[in-house]
């Protein structure tokens, strides 16, 4: 795969979490969503998160993509102190280093699969040459280098979460997140789906991912159980 | 930073965008297009109008003061007893007061003004005869189309010599060979020596000193043949007048001067004459008038176009943040790709601005439909600024922006994990 960056910090983890909190204050009550947590994520790994409803699983995702900030604790991606950045540097950090795949997809329906994969190469600069090539290159990767002009509607929804894929592995992320990738998909789609992530992890990619499906889990080389903003334990 | 490539690339997105939605754009653009359209329209009406007044008090003289003899009301209620004699009017003893004692007055055209029949060969014409000197030309300048205008030689010499204008010559003759044929006056005889272009306009009160029918002739010689006795045919009765002068063009040094000469005129002419038998009239006044109705017109413009760019701008930024609304997914979409806050600004922004300057460019082609339709139509003169154009233009963009900017603020201050929730 090219790498058009520097590849960053020399770091032996991807992500380690140091007694992160996430508390949320309604009125004089407050919810401890995180309440510290610590975790090391290594190069390379698998991880699955799981837990029962409201332990915490996406307050922690948010944290990890970069799109909220810890209440407290300390977040270093690749060996960089993320936890006290501004919207525009986490910003950033989600165009340079972080790819994600989400439940719903979220492709954006008025773009081709070839705009959607290479979209975030668009905010990256890249010139239009460099980003159609590389669009096909991953459209080829998670085969759909035959619908490359098609509209995401007009895909099943494994297609469109393979085009979702693509577009995460656009800008060589550190590592991807992918939050219920399966959920909205049927077993033959989510066994492709977990399939393919299973290989792009085989090939050197670093992988967390939030399911409640035990045989998606099983997929994944770690897990790690949530209960009540606490990390319960993790296996593998 | 944002590079041109980049900005470009930004626009085509926009664009894109916003042809998504064709109907909703356009409809959109509607206030927009119809503000920048009539403002055009207007501004290319007032300016037609204000141009065809400035024209016309051109023709007028902006430095002359044109005092005329008028009339008393009193007597033209006595004029209807039988051989009664009026005197009234401007004398000559008017001019030489006027020439030595105001220093302001450059110079002064005395103007004797009998009708009487013209003939030349075997054509006639009800004429204005007008005797004058030879500065008549230089204060009423008119292109001249053959011959010559009247010189002092002929003043001085008295010389029995005609100028008629273009319209009268064609009527007389109907050709330029009549230069050097006799126009007979009355029971005199004139040789044609030049023909002058006609004008003839009125603008407000005033008309212009020419008229269409005149035919010049020296003042001395018209003092020597016809005199200052005049009968004319008023409803059957006859009335005898005694007017020495019917008009002086009084040409000022300059045009600051031009108010003061008027009033020191005024002064002056009320100490010699006991009746009020003389008007002034002052172009310069006029055309400041002119000046003052456009400056009222341009305001009440201003005003009219503020408010039709004002809703123009609100139907735009009413349906961005309908965009926002529909469109928070996408934007939630994008900030967790990596797009920064400014770039969704800058994205929504563009599009209201893309949005703005086609309306914009689409108002300039009503604008200037209309006022071609207005002069094809009612014929009335219209002139389209290029100034008014690229204003329009500038103002679109700027209500873009001032409009869009709100909306793009709102897309960009969404929270991204809540946008991504969205429905
Ligand atoms: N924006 C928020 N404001 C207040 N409380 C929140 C917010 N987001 C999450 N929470 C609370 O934090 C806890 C953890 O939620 P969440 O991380 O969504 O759990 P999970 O994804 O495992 O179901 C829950 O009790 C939830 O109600
Ligand atoms: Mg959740």
């Amino acid at each position: 795969m090219t790498d058009r960056r520097e590849q960053s910090g020399g770091a032996d983890y991807a992500v380690r979490l140091e007694n992160l909190q996430k508390i949320y204050k309604m009125g004089n009550n407050e919810v401890r969503a995180l309440d510290g947590v610590s975790a090391t994520f290594e190069k390379g790994s698998f991880w699955a998160i799981m837990g029962p409803s409201g332990s915490g699983k996406s307050t922690m995702l948010n944290l990890l993509g970069c799109l909220d900030r810890p209440t407290a604790g300390k977040y270093y991606l690749d060996g960089r102190d993320v936890s006290k950045l501004d919207d525009d540097d986490l910003s950033d950090i989600r165009l340079k280093y972080l790819g994600f795949i989400f439940q719903s997809f979220n492709l954006i329906p008025q773009l081709t699969v070839e705009e959607n994969i290479a979209l975030p190469l668009y905010y990256l600069g890249w010139s239009a040459s460099e980003r159609t090539s590389r669009a096909q290159e991953l459209a080829a990767l998670v085969g759909l280098e035959k619908r490359l002009r098609h509209r995401p509607t007009e895909l099943s929804g494994g297609q469109q979460q393979r085009v979702a894929i693509a577009r995460a592995l656009s800008n060589d992320p550190v590592f991807l997140l992918a939050d219920e990738p399966t959920g909205n998909l049927d077993s033959v789609n989510s066994l492709e789906i977990i399939e393919l992530l299973t290989k792009l992890n085989r090939e050197g990619k670093t992988i967390i991912m939030v399911t409640h499906e035990p045989h998606i889990a099983a997929h994944a080389s770690k897990r790690l159980y949530m209960m009540d903003g606490k990390i319960q334990k993790v296996e593998g | 930073m944002m590079t041109p490539g980049r900005f470009f690339r930004d626009v085509q997105l926009g664009v894109k965008n916003l042809l998504l939605h064709k109907l909703r754009s356009f409809l959109t653009m509607l206030g927009l297009v119809f503000g920048v359209g009539s403002v055009i329209a207007m501004l290319a009406v007032g300016e037609g109008a204000s141009e065809v007044a400035l024209e016309q008090i051109r023709k007028l003289g902006s430095r002359n003061i044109i005092v005329t003899a008028q009339k008393p009301a009193e007597e033209q209620g006595a004029s209807n007893v039988r051989s009664f004699i009026s005197i009234y009017g401007l004398l000559y003893q008017d001019e030489q007061r006027l020439q030595g004692t105001i220093p302001t007055v450059k110079r002064i055209v005395p103007v004797k003004i009998i009708q009487k029949e013209g003939r030349l060969k075997n054509r006639s014409l009800e004429m204005r005869v007008v005797g004058t000197n030879e500065h008549w030309f230089d204060l009423v300048q008119r292109p001249l189309i053959a011959g010559r205008v009247l010189t002092k030689l002929d003043i001085d010499e008295k010389s029995s010599v005609a100028v008629l204008t273009e319209h009268g010559a064609r009527r007389l003759l109907a050709s330029e060979g009549v230069i050097g044929e006799t126009l007979r006056l009355g029971s005199n005889y004139y040789e044609v020596v030049g023909i002058v272009q006609s004008e003839s306009a009125t603008e407000g009160a005033m008309q212009t000193p020419d008229q269409m029918t005149d035919a010049y002739i020296p003042l001395t010689a018209a003092r020597e043949h016809i005199g200052d006795y005049f009968t004319q045919n008023k409803s059957g009765s006859r009335v005898r007048e005694l007017v020495e002068l019917h008009q002086l063009i009084i040409e000022v040094d300059s045009e600051e001067n031009v108010e003061a000469t008027a009033g020191a005129i005024e002064r002056m002419l009320a100490t010699f004459h006991k009746k009020k038998d003389y008007s002034i009239n002052v172009p310069l006044t006029l055309l400041r008038q002119a000046e003052a109705t456009k400056r009222t017109f341009n305001i009440v413009l201003g005003a009219i176009a503020g408010i039709s760019l004002l809703v123009g701008g609100i139907g735009i930024m009413n349906i961005m943040l309908a965009s926002v609304t529909e469109r928070t997914r996408e934007i939630g979409i994008r900030r967790a790709i990596g797009a920064k806050q400014r770039q969704i600004i800058a994205q929504f922004l563009i599009e209201t601005v893309v949005l703005s300057f086609t309306g914009g460019l689409f108002g300039i082609g009503l604008g200037l439909l209309i006022p071609w339709l207005i002069e094809k139509i009612v014929g009335m003169p219209t002139i389209v600024r290029m100034s008014s154009l690229v204003l329009s233009l500038g103002i679109s963009v700027t209500v873009g922006i001032v409009f869009g900017i709100y909306p793009a603020m709102r897309a960009a201050a969404l929270d991204p994990i809540e946008a991504l929730r969205h429905e």
